[in-house]
């Protein structure tokens, strides 16, 4: 009896040692981070998804930095947020300096005890440099931590084809465009107009995704009240951009292509729709995957005013071992003429309102574009912004409502039924 | 052959202790200790990847546990009746199944038929033996990605080919039976051949003498593969329908990258009604979409009994299936 237990004894005791070592490795990182010794070579990391146009400055960091070696990781949208949730639950594996965007930030802010709170590295005077809506965008709940800074806005712009408009009869001067819609009302009229004389295989805007979320994004609350509480089913301004959409969708206005797929992008190349809700960074993205369009793409005004999508902060999360240097990286990144490098290089649009008086930001233009003047285009629409709260879920509420505007779409259900379903999806997410 | 090596073994002296000695130390330490050692890497890596997730994610989904809060209180039983009332839960369940069916059956039907073919001599057997496995061998990713372009509603080539027949465009995510379909057909473009390779290596074991016999009473290749094929490989064809049950309980890279063909939403919901959202998909959309870890251990959990469930029946209906040779 004895030996066959200490026969047992053996692996077990092996397997729980194992066991302790491979979840005793994310303790030890969180308690870290004083900095480096003087001389001391460092890495840090910075995780983004996407490509937001820093290559340039961390060599330009490097020269006041020349200890520390900079390694960026990136990861499409979904899973880098995603992971670093994953990670910071766990307490290990999140870069130095990590990325979110608005969509998720406030579900980050809600736990500032997972960050490095920036103010303790000289943030806090920055918040004069910054719109203010976007500057609380990155703090704590209760204001203390100041989590993330923000590194740019989305201000909102409607990109058009100008030959598809010319083939439709259609005015195609920027400016012209831009009266032709005031209201979205106004621009499901030009749809119509466009669609009666449209050339084959060209339908006015790709799919209702990005429209819906461009209309709650001008709306004074969205799907979130100040409160945290979802108001899908209360607030009138949802409502009303879900019968905006579901009409564009009766009209035959949308070519039924969901944003961000491999569809969509076939679509920029092959001109499969005429309009596209587009926020500053959004610019590069097109002229990326509609090389073959340059010069036929331009800028008009949104229709229903300003409103916001997307823009990102970055943060430091507590786990990474060199605090000072992530939070040095993450002011320089941030720095006012840092935000406007990365403008000119990328279209990402600053969040500092000071810039968009400058000369180089307001006669900024894009030759892909026609040579619109998106500097001034995308600092009006920053200047006109109304903030909005966006609550810890907006993803999830999102997805849903995309979800039954998609089903309206496929004729699998009607608006009535699509809504009501909607209603009760939303209803689940805690 | 073999005769005079086994007597020359059995005349040399067997190999014995010296008597008196006791048994050295190292010896002792060679037959009690050392199997234990050489078995113990799969042991310890199953301990530690294996039961302690399995025994950690029983224990989280006793509990009201979110990823993004730092409080996890404890609910008993509560993710579980929650659960068994989701309807959004069943219909996974329903897809898993309608999509395992859809892709399994024809799968190892035509795998066997495909082993028929190759089991007999051939010029270039091994060419076509490895071209079999070569679709396995892709990256699933790879092979998602490419089959959901082909079915893809605007740009399609499955469309423009019905379309150059005068069919209509088929909205391939759309629908329900549609996107099975066309999930069904990627699993079973990435396994067939692998369950042919099974199959064929099964089928080489049975004796020649059977089919020559069967030749000579007249009887046609079918019928040889109907009533001396099968029943003497059956013990393979049973684990092929255990193994290709459980694979397709699990399928979740399909449905997900399917979806996001259709909207960035759309790929964690496994369409925008749900219509091809699997088992697997759910518990990714409950835990790392929602970040709901404690509900979706619970899912872990029911669908973990379910593989088990399905996987009973699956062996007690293929362990009925009688051939001639048994009666």
């Amino acid at each position: 009896m004895g030996r066959s237990r200490s026969r047992l004894l053996v692996p077990l005791v092996s397997a729980a040692m194992l066991m302790v070592a491979a979840c005793g490795g994310g303790g030890g990182a969180g308690s870290g981070g004083q900095g480096a010794a003087p001389g001391e070579k460092i890495k840090l990391t910075v995780g983004l998804f996407g490509d937001f146009g820093f290559g340039p400055l961390y060599e330009e960091f490097k020269k006041t930095h020349p200890n520390i070696e900079i390694e960026e990781r990136q990861a499409a949208f979904a899973d880098h947020h995603t992971n670093l949730a994953a990670r910071l639950a766990t307490g290990a594996g999140a870069a130095d300096v990590e990325a979110i965007e608005v969509g998720y930030i406030s579900s980050f802010t809600a736990q500032p005890d997972k960050f490095v709170n920036l103010r303790d590295y000289g943030a806090g005077e920055r918040e004069k440099d910054y719109l203010d809506w976007k500057w609380k965008q990155g703090l704590a709940k209760d204001g203390s931590t100041i989590v993330g800074l923000g590194t740019d806005v989305g201000g909102l712009a409607m990109c058009y084809r100008r030959d598809l408009f010319e083939k439709a009869g259609l005015p195609s001067d920027r400016d012209e465009v831009s009266q032709l819609w005031p209201t979205w009302e106004k621009y499901i009229e030009v749809g119509k107009k466009f669609t009666e004389k449209a050339p084959d295989g060209a339908k006015f805007f790709d799919g209702p995704g990005e429209i819906f979320r461009a209309m709650i994004g001008q709306a004074p609350v969205g799907v979130y009240d100040e409160n945290d509480n979802i108001v899908v089913a209360t607030n009138p301004h949802v409502k009303q951009a879900w019968d905006l959409s579901v009409q564009m969708i009766q009209a035959g206005l949308s070519a039924k292509i969901g944003a961000f797929t491999p569809e969509w992008n076939t679509g920029f190349a092959k001109g499969s729709f005429a309009t596209v809700v587009c926020p500053a960074w959004m610019t590069a993205y097109i002229q990326d995957q509609a090389k073959n369009a340059a010069g036929k793409w331009d800028i008009a005004a949104i229709p229903g005013g300003a409103g916001n999508s997307g823009g990102s902060h970055l943060t430091v999360p507590k786990q990474g071992k060199h605090h000072k240097e992530a939070a040095e990286l993450v002011m320089f990144l941030t720095s006012p003429e840092n935000q406007a490098k990365v403008f000119k290089s990328t279209g990402n649009f600053p969040s500092i309102p000071a810039l968009y008086d400058q000369p180089d930001i307001q006669d900024f233009k894009k030759e892909f574009f026609n040579n619109a003047p998106v500097g001034k285009i995308f600092s009006d629409a920053a200047r006109n912004l109304k903030p909005q709260h966006l609550g810890p879920k907006e993803g999830d509420v999102r997805t849903a409502i995309g979800n039954g505007l998609t089903r309206v779409e496929q004729g699998k259900q009607s608006p009535d039924e699509a809504w009501q379903q909607v209603l009760k999806d939303v209803e689940k997410i805690r | 052959m073999s005769a005079p090596v086994k007597a020359e073994a059995r005349s040399r002296p067997a190999p014995s202790r010296p008597a008196g000695h006791p048994r050295p130390r190292r010896h002792l330490f060679d037959t009690k200790i050392s199997p234990y050692a050489y078995i113990s890497p799969f042991f310890l890596l199953f301990f530690a990847f294996g039961l302690f997730p399995l025994a950690y994610t029983a224990w989280v989904s006793l509990y009201d546990w979110n990823l993004l809060s730092s409080e996890q209180t404890f609910v008993g039983l509560d993710n579980y009746t929650e659960l068994l009332a989701d309807e959004y839960f069943w219909n996974a369940a329903f897809n898993t199944l309608s999509i395992g069916v859809l892709s399994a059956v024809p799968q190892l039907l035509f795998a066997l038929w495909l082993a028929h073919l190759l089991n007999r001599p051939l010029r270039a057997q091994t060419f076509f033996r490895v071209t079999l496995l070569l679709p396995n061998v892709t990256s699933v990713v790879a092979v998602v990605v490419i089959f959901s372009q082909l079915f893809g509603r605007e740009f399609g080539l499955i469309n423009m080919v019905l379309e150059a027949f005068g069919l209509g465009r088929i909205d391939w995510q759309a629908g329900t039976a549609t996107s099975h379909a066309a999930i069904a057909t990627m699993i079973m473009w990435r396994w067939t051949g692998y369950n042919a390779l099974i199959y064929l290596a099964a089928m080489q074991a049975v004796p020649r003498e059977l089919y020559e016999a069967a030749t000579l009473d007249g009887a046609s290749t079918f019928r040889q593969l109907v009533s001396i094929t099968i029943p003497m490989i059956r013990p393979t064809i049973i684990f092929t329908v255990i193994v290709s049950t459980i694979g397709s309980m699990q399928v979740i890279a399909e449905p997900m990258l399917f979806g996001a063909q259709v909207s960035a939403g759309a790929m964690a919901t496994g369409g925008a009604d749900r219509q091809f959202q699997t088992l697997a998909l759910y518990l990714y959309e409950q835990g790392f979409r929602s970040f709901e870890f404690g509900y979706a251990s619970a899912a872990a959990w029911v669908m973990f009994l379910l593989v088990v469930i399905v996987v009973g029946i699956n062996f007690l209906l293929v362990r009925r299936m009688r051939g001639s040779l048994d009666s």
